[in-house]
């Protein structure tokens, strides 16, 4: 799976970002949040390309977690908090 | 997740009722009955309450229709982290609603979780209650058109699926929800309910499908 820093310029596609502080956030799936949902979620909170949104969004769906963001402690309690203010089921872990 | 694509029946019984959100040339419409309106303004502002305290659902005090805008944003009454100046608590919540609307940020850490929660609980709860608030002031209690804005479109988008995450801790919604409340008999009352949700479910991805 690709991760890519919350705030940096959009990665081109398929190259993997790995951050000097690997902190990351994760979203788990839940039967509630819709699918549409969570990926409009994805694309305004994080601004990633619809395309992106959607294969996060499938990730969580059929793996049953995806990393939606990493980068340091404190923008992933921020993206955590955010993410939560949508209803998303979010955590942040060190090394996941 | 759940995709209402994947359930033959709800958008069917969804148009029945209405036709939910469509996008217009001013803004984001629907149109809902007194009893559709009754109903949602009931669930938004019990999911208020649960959140934010009693009387969290009434506007404040000074603010009347016109000053809703204000009530919607940040750093103004609703803001109870701001007027408190205090930290949230460190503990999740014990009821199973509220744990599900204010979740742990770190699933093995408690002590971590604790220290998150201590300063973005009030935050987390004040937005919500926010938003539950625009719900009410854009939507007649006797119902018929509503027209969004961009932002309240979004604060019904957050509210309606606080309701439905609330909803699905009620009712217990599972991933294959559908088939095991086919076995529910007449007289059990999450029947009832589970229509409500299938309902909402409806509205919030016409809600999402016409914000696109």
């Amino acid at each position: 799976m690709s991760v890519a820093p919350a705030e940096v310029e959009r990665p081109e596609a398929d190259e993997d970002v790995v951050p000097d502080t690997p902190w990351v956030t994760i979203v788990w799936n839940d039967p509630v949040n819709l699918m549409s949902y969570v990926t409009y979620v994805f694309q305004k909170v994080f601004g990633y390309a619809k395309p992106r949104a959607e294969k996060l969004m499938l990730d969580v769906h059929h793996k049953g977690k995806a990393v939606v963001s990493s980068g340091t402690r404190e923008s992933m309690e921020r993206d955590a908090e955010i993410l939560h203010g949508y209803g998303l089921w979010a955590t942040v872990s060190h090394d996941r | 997740m759940s995709d209402p694509g994947e359930y033959g029946d709800a958008p069917e019984i969804a148009e029945e009722i209405m036709a939910g959100f469509r996008r217009t040339t001013r803004g984001v419409s629907a149109r809902f009955s007194s009893g559709q309106a009754g109903i949602i303004r009931n669930l938004v502002a019990q999911v208020a309450e649960l959140v934010g305290g009693a009387g969290a659902a009434e506007p404040p005090p000074a603010g009347g229709p016109a000053e809703r805008g204000e009530a919607a944003g940040e750093g103004l009454p609703v803001d109870l982290a701001a007027i408190l100046a205090m930290d949230g608590p460190a503990a999740p919540p014990e009821d199973p609603v509220l744990a599900r609307l204010l979740p742990d940020a770190y699933g093995d850490d408690p002590e971590a979780a604790g220290e998150f929660r201590r300063y973005t609980e009030l935050g987390l709860r004040s937005g919500k209650v926010a938003a539950a608030r625009t719900v009410l002031a854009t939507l007649p209690s006797d119902g018929g058109r509503v027209r969004l804005s961009a932002g309240d479109a979004e604060a019904w988008l957050r509210s309606l699926n606080d309701v439905r995450l609330a909803l699905g801790v009620v009712l217990g919604i599972s991933e294959d929800y559908e088939h095991e409340f086919r076995e529910l008999g007449p007289e059990d009352q999450r029947g009832a309910y589970l229509h409500v949700y299938d309902w909402l479910t409806f509205l919030q991805e016409s809600l999402v499908r016409a914000l696109r």
